[in-house]
Order: C-alpha cells, then sequence, then structure tokens
C-alpha cells in the first residue's frame, strides 16, 4: 500500500511537472499566438484608451466580453457587427439610462472622444480569433417544410 | 483551545459572517433586478451590487481562512502566535480595505475586471496585509515545536494564494493578455491552491473530529492535493478555449479539466471514510455535519456541476451564460462556505467554552441553507439552458431571453429566503455563544 513519503512524492513531483508544462504551454500561447489572433498591430491608442473606459466603469459588472464578466446585460464581443455603430453611439451618449424592455443600463454620458474610443476598443474586440465564440445560432425550424 | 493567543480567530471568523450578511443582501439586490425590478438602480446599479457581492465572497472567506490558519497553527506548532498585537492590527486593517473597497464601488472607484474590482492603490495594502498575516503564521511554524503535514500544506496554500495575487497587478493594453492572466490569480485560487487550504482545514477538523491516525490522514492528503494540482493547473485552459488563444487549449484544457472532478471526489471519500473509520465519536454533531458536507457538496458544486459545462463543445454555447452562474454559486458554497462554516462550528466551543454541541438551531442552520442553496443553483441552471437553447441555439435576442427567463429568478429568490434563513440561525448560534474567554483553555 502506498506510504506517506509516495503520497507526498506524488504531490510534489505532479505538481511541478503539471506547473512546467502550464508554463511552457503559457509562454507558446503569450509569444507566438496572443499577437497574431488578437491583431496586436491594430492596439492604437485610441482602442487602450477604449480598454481604460472599459474597465474603469466596472461594464463587465453587468456585460460579458469575450464570453467574461456578468450575465445581466448582452454580450459585447460582437457588438459592432451586431448593432453598427450608430446604434452604439446613441447607448454610450445617452444622458439617461438606456433601458430597452425595461432593464436599465447606468447612464455613462460619455464625451465624443470616449464614444470613439470604446467603438474603436469594441471593433478591436470584434476581430480577435476565438476559436468560433460565440456561435452562430444553428435552429431551423423543420416544420410545414415537406 | 490550548493557546491563549487562538482567541483571535474568534474575531475574523466575526468579520466573515458580517461580510457574509452584507454578501446575501446584494445578492438580492441582484436577484431583483433580474425579475425587474430595480428601484435601486441609481443608488446601486447592477455593476456596483455584483462587484460588492463578489468581493464581500473573496474576504469573508479569506477572513475565514485566515481565522482558520491562526486557531489551527498554534495547536499544530504546539507554540503561541508570534506576535497577537500586530495580528490584531492585521484584522483591522483587513476590514478597513474591504469597507474602502465596497463604498468606493459606489462610487464608480474601482477596476472593472471580474472579482478583482479592487482598485490599484488597495491591491498594495492588500499585499501589505496578508505579507503581515503570512510572516506571523511562518514564524510562528518555524517556531513551534512541530512541523505537521497539515500545518504545512495549509500554509502551503496560504502562500501560494499570496503569491498568485501578483499576476492580477500588472496591467495589460491586450484585453486577450489581461483575461489570461486574471484566471492565473482566479482559477489558480480557486481550482489550486485554495483547495490546499481546504484540505489541511479538512484534514484538521477529521484528525480531531474522527479520531483516526494522523499518519493515515496526512498520507490522503498528500494524494488530495496531488491530484487538485495535477488536474487544476493545466485545467487552467478551460478558461482559454475562446479568449483568443490558440486551440491546444481546447484539447489541454478539455482533458484535465475534465479530470479536476476526482480530487473532489477524493476528498469526499476520504471525508467519508474517515469518519465510518474513526472510532472516537466527537460530540460536536454539528461540526461533523458541515465537515461532511463540505467534502460533498463540493464535489456536487464544483466537481460534477463543473465538468457538465467545462468540456469545449458544451462550454462554446454555455460560456458567459447564467450556466457559470449556476456552477459557481454550488462551487463556492459546498468547497468554500461551508469548510468555514464548519472550522467556525469546531472551534466556538473550544474557544467560548461553551459547549451548545448538537442544538436544533444549529442543524435547521444546516439543513435550511444547503436546501437554499441547492434550490438556488437548480433555478440558476433551469435559467441558464433555457437562455443557452433560446439565445445560443435560436438566436432569439438577449433582451427577448432575459424577459422569458424572468420567473426563474422568482423561484431563485424564494430559494435565497431559504438559504439566508438557515444563515440567520447560523449566525444567531454565533452571537448566542458570546466571545472567547481565558477560562477555555484546556492543556
Amino acid at each position: 500500500m502506498l506510504s506517506k513519503s509516495q503520497a507526498r512524492t506524488f504531490f510534489l513531483g505532479g505538481t511541478i511537472i503539471t506547473f512546467v508544462v502550464f508554463l511552457g504551454l503559457s509562454w507558446t500561447s503569450l509569444t507566438k499566438e496572443v499577437p497574431k489572433r488578437t491583431h496586436e498591430e491594430n492596439l492604437t491608442a485610441d482602442v487602450i484608451a477604449g480598454k481604460h473606459l472599459w474597465e474603469s466603469n466596472n461594464c463587465m459588472g453587468c456585460h460579458t466580453i469575450l464570453g467574461e464578466g456578468a450575465y445581466y446585460a448582452p454580450e459585447l464581443t460582437k457588438v459592432v457587427e451586431r448593432r453598427g455603430e450608430g446604434y452604439m453611439r446613441a447607448v454610450l451618449s445617452s444622458k439617461v439610462p438606456w433601458a430597452p424592455r425595461s432593464r436599465k443600463m447606468v447612464a455613462h454620458n460619455f464625451n465624443e472622444v470616449e464614444v470613439e474610443q470604446l467603438i474603436e476598443f469594441f471593433k478591436w474586440i470584434g476581430n480577435i480569433d476565438l476559436n468560433g465564440f460565440p456561435p452562430k445560432p444553428d435552429y431551423k425550424s423543420t416544420n410545414n417544410l415537406k | 483551545m490550548k493557546y491563549n493567543s487562538q482567541k483571535l480567530a474568534y474575531w475574523f471568523f466575526a468579520l466573515s459572517m458580517l461580510l457574509l450578511t452584507l454578501q446575501i443582501i446584494y445578492g438580492f439586490i441582484m436577484a431583483f433586478a433580474h425579475m425587474g425590478f430595480d428601484g435601486l438602480h441609481e443608488f446601486i446599479a447592477f455593476n456596483t451590487a455584483r462587484a460588492v457581492h463578489t468581493n464581500l465572497l473573496v474576504v469573508w472567506i479569506l477572513s475565514g481562512f485566515m481565522g482558520a490558519a491562526y486557531y489551527i497553527i498554534p495547536e499544530e506548532a504546539e507554540h503561541e502566535l508570534v506576535n497577537v498585537k500586530l495580528a490584531y492590527v492585521q484584522l483591522i486593517s483587513l476590514a478597513l480595505v474591504g469597507v474602502v473597497a465596497i463604498i468606493g464601488y459606489h462610487f464608480n472607484y474601482w477596476e472593472g475586471r471580474k472579482f478583482l474590482e479592487i482598485p490599484r492603490p488597495l491591491d498594495y495594502l492588500v499585499v501589505v496585509n496578508v505579507l503581515t498575516f503570512l510572516g506571523i503564521i511562518v514564524t510562528t511554524l518555524y517556531k513551534g515545536k512541530k512541523r505537521t503535514t497539515t500545518s504545512l500544506v495549509l500554509t502551503m496554500g496560504l502562500v501560494f494564494a499570496a503569491l498568485l495575487y501578483l499576476p492580477g497587478m500588472i496591467w495589460f493594453d491586450n484585453q486577450t493578455m489581461d483575461s489570461f492572466f486574471r484566471w492565473w490569480v482566479v482559477h489558480l485560487w480557486v481550482e489550486g491552491v485554495w483547495e490546499l487550504i481546504m484540505g489541511g482545514i479538512l484534514a484538521f477538523l477529521l484528525i480531531k473530529i474522527t479520531g483516526v491516525d494522523r499518519e493515515v490522514i496526512e498520507k490522503w492528503l498528500y494524494v488530495i492535493v496531488g491530484l487538485t494540482f495535477i488536474s487544476g493547473i493545466l485545467g487552467t485552459g478551460h478558461h482559454y478555449y475562446y479568449i483568443g488563444v490558440g486551440k491546444t487549449w481546447l484539447i489541454v484544457g478539455g482533458i484535465f479539466s475534465a479530470l479536476e472532478p476526482l480530487a473532489f471526489l477524493a476528498m469526499a471519500l476520504f471525508a467519508v471514510s474517515m469518519y465510518r473509520k474513526g472510532e472516537k465519536k466527537h460530540p460536536n454533531k454539528i461540526a461533523l455535519s458541515w465537515t461532511l458536507g463540505t467534502a460533498i457538496t463540493s464535489f456536487v458544486g464544483a466537481g460534477l456541476l463543473g465538468l457538465a459545462h467545462t468540456l469545449p463543445q458544451v462550454n462554446m454555447y454555455t460560456h458567459g451564460t447564467l450556466v457559470t452562474a449556476m456552477h459557481g454559486h454550488l462551487a463556492f458554497w459546498g468547497a468554500y462556505g461551508m469548510i468555514v462554516f464548519a472550522i467556525i462550528s469546531y472551534t466556538l466551543p473550544n474557544l467560548t467554552g461553551r459547549k451548545l454541541y448538537d442544538s436544533t438551531t444549529g442543524l435547521l442552520a444546516f439543513w435550511l441553507s444547503n436546501i437554499g442553496m441547492l434550490g438556488m443553483t437548480v433555478a440558476f441552471g433551469v435559467a441558464g439552458v433555457a437562455q443557452v437553447y433560446l439565445e445560443r441555439k435560436m438566436g432569439m435576442d438577449f433582451g427577448d431571453v432575459q424577459k422569458e427567463i424572468e420567473v426563474h429568478f422568482f423561484v431563485l429568490a424564494i430559494c435565497a429566503t431559504m438559504f439566508a434563513t438557515g444563515i440567520g440561525f447560523y449566525i444567531y448560534e454565533f452571537i448566542k455563544y458570546g466571545q472567547p474567554s481565558k477560562e477555555a483553555i484546556q492543556n
């Protein structure tokens, strides 16, 4: 039967090996994959300023981006594609809480520069290669087809 | 209690209970907002409530862990804590940082990164605070007569938890990088080093409650924490499927995170078999319920419900939906909420000298809170699965789907009321015990 020192070796050995593999995989991802998949060359000052606004207003406290955040308000990864810039400008610069179907968004009242920075940020986010996320709805009714 | 300085634990537990109460209040605010009653929007918008809810969770559990360490380490090391005054300063500063952060969230003073909303200047205070805590623990251990496996595993968990807070403090221009390292903190905490802390506390409780030989319990503790790290470290990959890194993580994350339930299964089997093996039947039935309860509920909540949406093919649809909230609630409650309750229930009679074992209030607290939380998990699950099908499969608009699933939040609120009642009983019992006294010291 397993002894205590064997159990300790299992713990230490397993931890060290998986951690080294994890660091190796992370390194490859961050140096080789991320720059290409996220189009790092397009990270302009506006995109970065947009990210600052995204964080300093805790947008993630209601929305998700890249599928991460809270589940109170829509996923915003593909928001530019889905809603278009005009709609986004209206929402972001609104002086009263934007409330489609009565669920209120905080009235951030962003100025024109900030609105553009956020839109640039969302455009950049929308172009990241996300392995197919978010999935395209694929339901098709087969009723009455025959 | 054998050492006077162990009394310190009581105040950390008291802070824990206070913050948990606040966390539940903010949870209700969010549940009502989901039903369409957001009358507090002007003062406490959803993102404020959300940041407060999750941060209070982290702080009350950490405070519980710290209390546990201040109780366990002197007893295991057979040495008084080295600097009790400094530890009280650490307690007060922890409470202050927490309070300032939470007030700040009401005034748009935060860093909108899920779970790590504490603004950067306060992060540095957290670091100083945790270093002070670790200094006291490690010095006590160093000066103590014994260094047991249980105390080493617990301390190792606490040290790594502190180290892993650091990657979350680096600024990245690239959202993908930001997210990548945010998971080094969040995932490697809850599916890694926090399990070490949990395992250490669980081993201590089992040694005390079942009377099984320490060597046997500690041997299996190594196996469990070994399984935790082997599956959990590479299991981080399940957060990397869809954030802008390569496909390798789909395979690595998929395989290793599917193994993560094994660690929790081992923990559940371990707790139950030690209980059955133990000849000594400790009279503290309430502590026993919480101890076995945490091992079993964490397997269901963290293990099985995590497995339910960890495979990339499933996660493609569930990622960023209420399914995550379903798993999150039972996982945090089962693994970390309940272990803190277990150590509190075990230590309170020893700290105060009042042997209120096996009281009706205590048992009611256990069953109401657990059944309530299970009900909440089911409500989140139904809402989440409906959301996945309507929004992700059928292509209905987000807002229309939210209208459809409002009803599940009524169910959620009812179950949450049950849960809160259970917690109310627990806190009532906590207060009834009174404060720790010197007379409770037994050698």
